[in-house]
């Protein structure tokens, strides 16, 4: 009995571990993809990158179902599995997010002005980098709870730039010489981007209180 | 065997049940509240485990509690396993906390009052203090061991799903000792009344493997703990493990660990010698209760995250409970061995006659009481205890302090050694040089118990007693075990 508890745990580790790594690989995929788009628009390139998305995202849907229904047969972690679950269900709606705005990208083409990508590149990589550093205290709320709140830290930092960021694009976008719609549809694709900045900012504060109700 | 002892015994069944239904969910209330660990894994675990350690360590407490007064006729013990099985079920019924050994020590000294038998007053303060230690001394076992787990899972980083993993084995192997602890230290509670009075005999193969009387009697109980836990246990450990503090189930894990340690030190005969051998003061072999360890240890951990954390409350009904339980059983006890006597005519003291003779005064002498006052008192032949009690208090000269001793002389208990009769010897647990000694003493009779005691002793080393330190205490319970097995073999073949 002993034997098999154990290699239901192992299994379970490195699935949550796997779901993480996917999480992770989708920031870096994101960052890649909207580079991409900046640099050379819509190609070939950049739709490799949408469906690499695609597939992460399946892939995490795939895990974060499989832990789900694990921990819920074999009644694991009983104080800690509701924390569990919606800790992976809110990273998985991460995944869903980055997908959603590379699909947006995909199929609305925004015309992104030369002299406005670099910001647009910032944004993006202020909110990947958030996300991974919420990937980092994700992994240390499975094993060093303690440590959690150093990685939660720089997930709000990031946050906070990537705001004041959209308030000053959003800015420079409205005071240019630019049809409305366009500026609307220039604002939107900033705000996409920071609205992930947002939810991950979300499961920190979750994450925080998790990480606190595990400190024994 | 007579059949009727068995309808006597289903007392004692009943408390071994209630305690099974009520004291496992201590062991493993948190486990399975939870959700730790599944019912039906806890049910059979504590049952082997509660069985094995009435079996194995179950001797230490009944001492403890034989002391205290001993119940000889079986009648009288149906009754006080009965009184204080209603006592426990009827508190549980009405949500108070309770504890079998508070009740059952409560029984014994209502019975003790009834038949006007002394209460050993040393044992009955070692109990009473080792109530109010017990909860004191599993705090601070769990708060220590909170604060060494807390440390130890920090420092070991383990991922959130292994440490559930290991959270569950440490539970089970946790509630395993629990379970053995609760068996040794709490059997007695259940048929230790009847262990004067004990019905088995015991059989085995000279040399080899032996099943005593008092294991038989054990095991029995152990059984009835072990129905206790699979028929009615589940509830109360899901409402334990909802009800007590909210606890992690590591928290869960080191209740139920302090719980057992506690249990432990209270029943282990083996502990205690090694103590002793090593010059170090020993833990009192009684029965304590295992609800009050648990909230002990709950509170212990409590005050270790915040001092406004003890509740005042739980230790007022605690503290309630070390009163109104022992005197409820008692004054039950008391009422029901009333009726059985004159309602339903049946022993419930066995008495026996009594006489200062020449060999009890020469006795007495030797242990240096003065003898001179009980001149007057030789030769009379006194029909029974209180009789022979109000005699000696109205005897000028006698100090209250020899009059246990002087009874204990004077107690007539014959017993004749016939050689036909020896054969059983083979199927006790009696070496063969002891068995050698008793062959030795084939053909004589002795009038008083300690004479034969006396006799034996003079033939064989096998048969002497230890002097009375500590170290020795487990050598000399022993020796008396099998002293007791002895009256008894001799006392049933002679037709006693």
């Amino acid at each position: 009995m002993a034997l098999q508890l154990f290699g239901r745990t192992r299994n379970l580790e490195r699935q949550v571990d796997e779901f993480l790594d996917v999480l992770a690989d989708s920031a870096l995929t994101f960052r890649n993809a909207i580079d991409t788009y900046l640099k050379a628009g819509p190609l070939e390139k950049f739709g490799e990158k949408v469906e690499q998305i695609v597939e992460l995202e399946a892939r995490g849907d795939h895990l974060t179902n499989s832990v789900e229904l694990e921990m819920y047969r074999e009644t694991l972690i009983p104080d800690a599995r509701g924390d569990v679950l919606s800790l992976l269900e809110s990273l998985d709606a991460i995944i869903n997010a980055f997908k959603g705005v590379l699909w947006y990208f995909a199929t609305e083409t925004p015309n992104i002005p030369d002299d406005l990508k670099p910001q647009y590149a910032e944004l993006s990589e202020l909110t990947c980098s958030g996300v991974e550093s919420l990937v980092v205290a994700a992994r240390s709320f499975f094993r060093d709870p303690p440590s959690v709140k150093d990685h939660l830290h720089k997930v709000r930092y990031h946050e906070k730039e990537a705001d004041k960021l959209v308030t000053s694009l959003r800015r420079d976008i409205f005071s240019r010489d630019l049809q409305l719609a366009e500026k609307i549809h220039l604002r939107f694709f900033a705000e996409r981007i920071v609205w992930i900045s947002d939810m991950a900012e979300d499961v920190a504060d979750d994450l925080a209180i998790y990480a606190i109700k595990r400190n024994l | 065997m007579d059949a009727a002892i068995f309808l006597y015994l289903m007392g004692a069944l009943f408390l071994g049940w209630s305690l099974g239904a009520n004291d496992a969910a201590n062991v493993f209330g948190t486990a399975v509240g939870t959700r730790m660990v599944r019912f039906t894994v806890a049910a059979a675990v504590c049952s082997v485990f509660v069985i094995l350690g009435a079996v194995i360590s179950g001797a230490g407490t009944a001492q403890t509690l034989g002391k205290l007064g001993a119940v000889n006729a079986v009648p009288g013990a149906g009754m006080a396993a009965l009184t204080a099985a209603v006592t426990v079920y009827w508190m549980t019924k009405l949500g108070l906390p309770v504890s079998t050994s508070q009740a059952i020590v409560g029984s014994i000294i209502g019975w003790n009052l009834f038949t006007g038998s002394p209460t050993d007053t040393t044992s009955l303060i070692k109990i009473l203090s080792t109530w109010v230690a017990c909860p004191l001394l599993a705090g601070l076992i769990g708060a220590f061991l909170y604060k060494l787990t807390v440390a130890f899972v920090g420092w070991a980083k383990l991922h959130l799903f292994r440490l559930d993993a290991y959270t569950r084995l440490a539970l089970i192997l946790a509630g395993a000792f629990g379970s053995y602890a609760l068996g040794a230290n709490n059997i007695a509670n259940v048929v230790g009344v009847f262990l004067p009075a004990n019905p088995f005999t015991t059989f085995g193969a000279e040399g080899g493997f032996s099943f005593t009387a008092t294991e038989q009697l054990f095991l029995l109980g152990g059984i009835a703990i072990a129905v206790g836990v699979f028929t009615y246990s589940k509830r109360v450990m899901l409402t334990v493990g909802a009800d007590l503090v909210p606890l992690s189930p590591i928290g869960a894990w080191v209740v139920v660990v302090a719980h057992s340690i506690v249990l432990f030190l209270f029943a282990s005969q083996y502990l205690e010698h090694l103590l002793a051998r090593s010059g170090l003061p020993t833990i009192p072999l009684v029965p304590v209760s295992s609800s009050q360890a648990v909230v002990g240890a709950v509170i212990g951990i409590g005050l270790l995250r915040s001092a406004k954390g003890i509740q005042w409350p739980v230790l007022g009904k605690i503290a309630s409970g070390w009163v109104v339980t022992p005197l409820i059983s008692g004054l039950l006890c008391f009422v029901g061995l009333f009726f059985l006597q004159n309602v339903f005519n049946q022993t419930v003291f066995r008495d026996f006659p009594y006489l200062v003779s020449s060999n009890a005064v020469e006795r007495l002498d030797a242990q240096g009481i003065d003898t001179n006052s009980l001149s007057e008192l030789q030769g009379i032949r006194f029909s029974g205890l209180s009789e022979f009690k109000l005699a000696l208090s109205n005897t000028d000269g006698i100090e209250p302090a020899n009059v246990t001793k002087i009874v204990e002389a004077a107690r007539i208990n014959p017993i004749a050694i016939e050689a036909t009769k020896l054969d059983v010897l083979k199927r006790t647990s009696l070496s063969t040089a002891q068995q050698r000694a008793v062959r030795r003493l084939a053909g004589r009779s002795f009038l008083h118990r300690w004479m034969l005691d006396e006799a034996l002793a003079m033939e064989s080393e096998a048969w002497r007693s230890k002097p009375l330190t500590t170290a020795n205490k487990l050598y000399n319970r022993r020796l008396e075990d099998k002293r007791r097995e002895l009256y008894w073999i001799l006392a049933k073949d002679s037709g006693n």
